[in-house]
């Protein structure tokens, strides 16, 4: 019942905010900026132009009134037109949103995958030198400037090393020559269904980097989450009472203590998919990665507000749902979320 | 290795300790949670020990089990279980010969899985039986603790329990270690009276039933009298009476014995003032001249503050004290 | 003096050093840099990306201009953004989240529902859409970085005012008939701004971080202005061939960041250490 209530009352908010982003994406693209008409008109309009535009923007309108038709096109996936291309930007979003969601939802993997082991680690080895170095990382991750990080690692595993591709999402010999068909977007997927392996290790070549770049910092939180998290339940009874019933070092440090680390884990999934979501504005610009960051960035230099609106949007009802998603998923594997 | 019993005739000794010390360094010199302890358990009886806070019960169960923090010393000049010397090897019994009962069942208990996978870790840590079998073993271990609908119990978590039921889960995972002797820390403080009332008789009942050994750690001299064989009294971390239960709680030798049990609220007649102990117990940082009780104690000669008490009493029953007869 | 290290330890009185380094390169940048002409834009181009050497010491860029020059010029622009965003966020945080925190009901209901409409933006995204929107300049882009900042404040103060406000010397205050504006600005302000205080300074580190971000995105100063994440973005045509060109802002970003993020570290361990002597 009360698991009940809790998730009623979780997505009832989520519904909520999802109202309240939409209405201050659309104060923020369409009333700050000081005439969105000039810049729908083109370069150098005529002032028929401009009013003419006016009326296609439909400006006039009240300002409620406006906002109503915003949401509406939105809610029905109906971004608009980039004021720059003249593309609809739904199009556009079908293929950029999957890289980036690609991006993001590896660098996420790669941050658990590295952080959550280091800190269990840590904590059962507090003071060694695997401790002393994971501390010492996550304080560097912390103050690295993303786009800098990525940099540095061009220069050293392409540039020195030689061993990982520079920039792109594959090699141009397959994405000009033997393109994948686009099915879902997701080039690993898409590369399995179909049966190209090689087309599969290219594209798992040009992902590391961004989104090693992109899982630095959150890794590093992953590392000290998980490090203070498992310190305390490493010391709570029930480790004990294990422990006095004869259980196995691993089987209390993977079976009885990994679990109640669950929450901070799942926290860290959010926060580093944030991140890289946030990054990935940077991080694609600099690996020349085709996804919604270089889009946005593409579009701000142009002024392209609707296009910016619409990625921010999207991007940020990923966000969303995958809070959501999470916080539901803490009540499942801690019942006691829900009583709280 | 023979023990006296209650009823005076011997019977195979379980755990002897002779001299038992824990040393724990610290920044104010080195803390003796457990100065000197003899305790000496036969099989099959439930053996209270018996103290205040502080005065070094649970570090001497910690131990038994080889659970003292990495820090600490432990020596003893003998410990043996079950005829074997064990000063090394404590650790090697836990869980298999030697279990422990907590105090807290809330905490004792992982809050995030459920009863049927605390029960299966410990059982398959334990034997190579199959999923199913073990399965079957757990739901029987949580009936002979007398939890109704185990097969359904097996799939809640420890926060849907009540206090009375998780300690009896906690017993059915002691029991399911197959130790025969289990270390009772506390096991009904956390508890409302009558369930611990419960949980007494079910501990009482399983010594019977499966021939198991108890050692009953506990400050309730209550608790003494409901279920305990012999029993120990320690202070200061000394054990400084050892005896049968029933003779400790009516002709109690040694004095901070015989002050305990006047302390207890149905000990004074009516209208009367509890007697309590005045002062405290030394702090574990000094060490002690004469005897530790010498402070606080009734009936203090001179030669109490200078002179260590001599062990006095035969057969099954012995105290420390430096007074001829008996506790005033 | 020692007293001071000891309270601060070594890393956190190091990363002190650091920042007042940057703080008077900053504030004296006319005086301290070597070319301070080139610093504030003026170009060279008679000595276009040059490796690092005695006349130039870190090099100099594509319009021939002094790294080294422009690096210390660029830290006003960096240490003052990171400075003002967290100002401007604890402006607007801090009422924000005392007012909530005080009044409860349906006004606490309604600012930390506003509060989580703003946090649920992947900040940076969020501060892009804004300084888009504002226009290039770096005041524009200091804004747009607080307006994702604040609700972080409000939350914080509101949880500060929570616990303040069950405090009995506060309710002590309150049955004596203290007036309510009175108890709210001397008992429960202070308690509640000084843990926000310490949170600010530990965030002043990735302040300047995101503003960098934006700068090297084209949304923060205008040019000829030094400033670090621009800096870098100009040095990435030439990187890693010219890397002097990108890696002295780069490594000035993370050098300043790093000892903001420490000293935090180290003034939020002292702040911990005090409060559990005092309860």
């Amino acid at each position: 019942m009360d698991l009940v209530r809790y998730t009623l009352r979780r997505v009832f908010l989520s519904a909520f905010v999802v109202v309240g982003v939409t209405f201050l994406v659309f104060v923020v693209a369409q009333v700050v900026p000081s005439d969105p008409a000039a810049l729908y008109a083109g370069p150098r309009p005529t002032a028929e132009q401009i009013a003419k535009a006016r009326v296609t923007l439909d400006l006039d309108a009240p300002l409620p009134q406006r906002f109503v038709s915003f949401a509406t096109a939105m809610g029905t996936g109906d971004f608009g037109v980039s004021y720059k291309s003249r593309r609809l930007i739904s199009q556009d979003l079908r293929v950029y949103l999957p890289a980036t969601l690609e991006l993001a939802i590896f660098s996420t993997f790669l941050a658990l995958l590295l952080g959550i082991p280091a800190g269990v680690i840590a904590a059962a080895r507090r003071g060694s030198w695997l401790d002393r170095i994971g501390s010492l990382g996550s304080i560097l991750s912390v103050a690295m400037p993303t786009f800098f990080f990525a940099m540095l690692l061009q220069l050293v595993f392409s540039q020195w090393l030689g061993i990982l591709p520079l920039a792109g999402r594959l090699s141009q010999q397959i994405s000009i020559s033997d393109p994948l068909p686009f099915l879902t977007g997701f080039n690993l997927i898409d590369a399995v269904t179909a049966a190209r392996p090689a087309v599969f290790l290219d594209a798992l070549a040009h992902l590391i980097l961004p989104a090693l770049t992109l899982a630095a910092y959150p890794a590093g939180i992953a590392m000290r989450l998980t490090r203070a998290a498992m310190i305390e339940i490493l010391a709570r009874r029930h480790i004990v009472a294990a422990r006095a019933l004869g259980l196995s070092a691993p089987r209390i440090l993977f079976g009885h203590a990994l679990p109640n680390a669950v929450g901070p884990a799942l926290t860290v999934i959010g926060l580093s998919f944030a991140y890289a979501l946030t990054g990935a504005v940077l991080v694609e610009i600099i690996f020349a990665w085709p996804g919604l960051g270089r889009y946005v960035s593409e579009a701000i230099l142009s002024k392209d507000f609707p296009v910016i609106a619409a990625a921010t949007l999207v991007v940020t009802l990923c966000y969303v749902m995958m809070n959501l998603v999470i916080d539901l998923t803490q009540t499942l594997v801690d019942p006691r979320v829900a009583l709280t | 290795m023979r023990c006296a019993t209650v009823k005076g005739a011997s019977a195979v000794t379980l755990l002897e300790i002779q001299g038992l010390s824990v040393t724990i360094p610290s920044a104010l010199g080195p803390v003796q949670a457990v100065r000197s302890i003899d305790l000496c358990i036969a099989r099959g009886e439930i053996h209270g020990l018996i103290g205040e806070s502080g005065c070094g019960k649970t570090m001497t169960g910690m131990a038994l089990l080889g659970l003292t923090p990495a820090y600490a010393q432990v020596a003893a000049r003998v410990i043996e279980f079950d005829g074997v010397d064990i000063s090394n090897s404590a650790a090697d019994l836990r869980g298999r010969r030697i279990a422990l009962i907590s105090q807290d069942p809330a905490a004792a208990l992982n809050p995030v899985l459920t009863i049927g996978r605390q029960m299966d870790d410990v059982l398959r840590t334990h034997s190579s039986n199959s999923k199913a079998h073990r399965a079957a073993t757990a739901v029987a271990l949580l009936a002979a603790t007398g939890l109704a609908d185990a097969p359904q119990l097996m799939k809640r978590y420890p926060h849907q329990l009540s206090g009375g039921m998780q300690q009896r889960v906690v017993i059915a995972q002691a029991l399911a270690t197959g130790a025969d002797f289990l270390i009772a820390d506390e096991p009904t403080t956390a508890l409302d009276v009558t369930v611990g009332a419960q949980v007494l008789a079910l501990l009482r009942k399983l010594v019977v039933d499966r021939g198991l050994t108890v050692l009953m750690i506990t400050h309730d001299m209550d608790v003494v009298a409901a279920v305990c064989d012999r029993a120990t009294v320690l202070y200061a971390g000394l054990s400084v009476e050892t005896g049968p239960a029933s003779a400790i709680l009516t002709h109690p030798r040694h004095p901070y014995a015989a002050a305990l049990l006047a302390a207890l609220p149905d000990a004074a007649p009516r209208g009367q003032r509890l007697a309590a102990i005045g002062g405290q117990i030394p702090p574990s940082t000094e060490t002690i001249s004469g005897c530790a009780f010498s402070p606080r104690c009734p009936a203090v000669m001179a030669l109490c503050h200078t002179m260590s008490p001599p062990a006095r009493g035969a057969g099954n029953h012995r105290w420390l004290c430096h007074l001829a007869q008996c506790a005033p | 003096m020692s007293a001071f290290v000891r309270r601060l330890g070594f890393g956190g009185t190091l990363c002190l050093a650091l920042i007042v380094t940057f703080a008077l390169l900053a504030l004296f940048a006319p005086w301290l840099s070597p070319y301070p002409d080139q610093g504030m834009g003026t170009p060279n181009v008679i000595a276009k990306l040059k490796p690092p050497a005695a006349t130039f010491w870190l090099g100099t860029d594509h319009l021939g201009r002094d790294v080294l020059s422009r690096v210390i010029f660029g830290a006003r622009v960096s240490m003052s953004a990171g400075l003002l965003i967290v100002a401007f966020s604890l402006l607007i945080g801090l009422p924000v989240g005392l007012l909530a925190g005080y009044f409860g009901g349906w006004v606490d209901e309604a600012l930390m529902r506003i509060t989580d409409v703003f946090l649920a933006f992947p900040a940076l995204l969020l501060a892009v859409l804004l300084a888009a929107a504002l226009g290039p300049g770096l005041l524009n882009s200091i804004v747009a970085v607080a307006v994702t900042w604040w609700p972080w404040y409000a939350r914080m103060a509101r949880a500060e005012v929570l616990v303040l406000r069950g405090q009995p010397y506060v309710e002590a205050a309150s049955v004596m008939g203290v007036s309510q504006a009175r108890i709210a600005i001397r008992h429960i302000l202070p308690g509640a701004a000084r843990p926000l205080l310490v949170q600010a300074a530990l965030d002043v580190g990735p302040a300047l971080l995101t503003a960098s971000s934006l700068s090297f995105l084209g949304l923060g100063v205008l040019p000829p202005t030094a400033d670090w994440g621009k800096m870098v973005d100009e040095g990435r045509k030439f990187f890693p061939d010219r890397w002097w060109v990108a890696a002295a802002p780069g490594v000035a970003i993370f050098l300043l960041a790093l000892a903001f993020s420490v000293l935090g570290d180290a003034l939020r361990n002292r702040e911990g250490g005090k409060r559990r002597d005092t309860t």
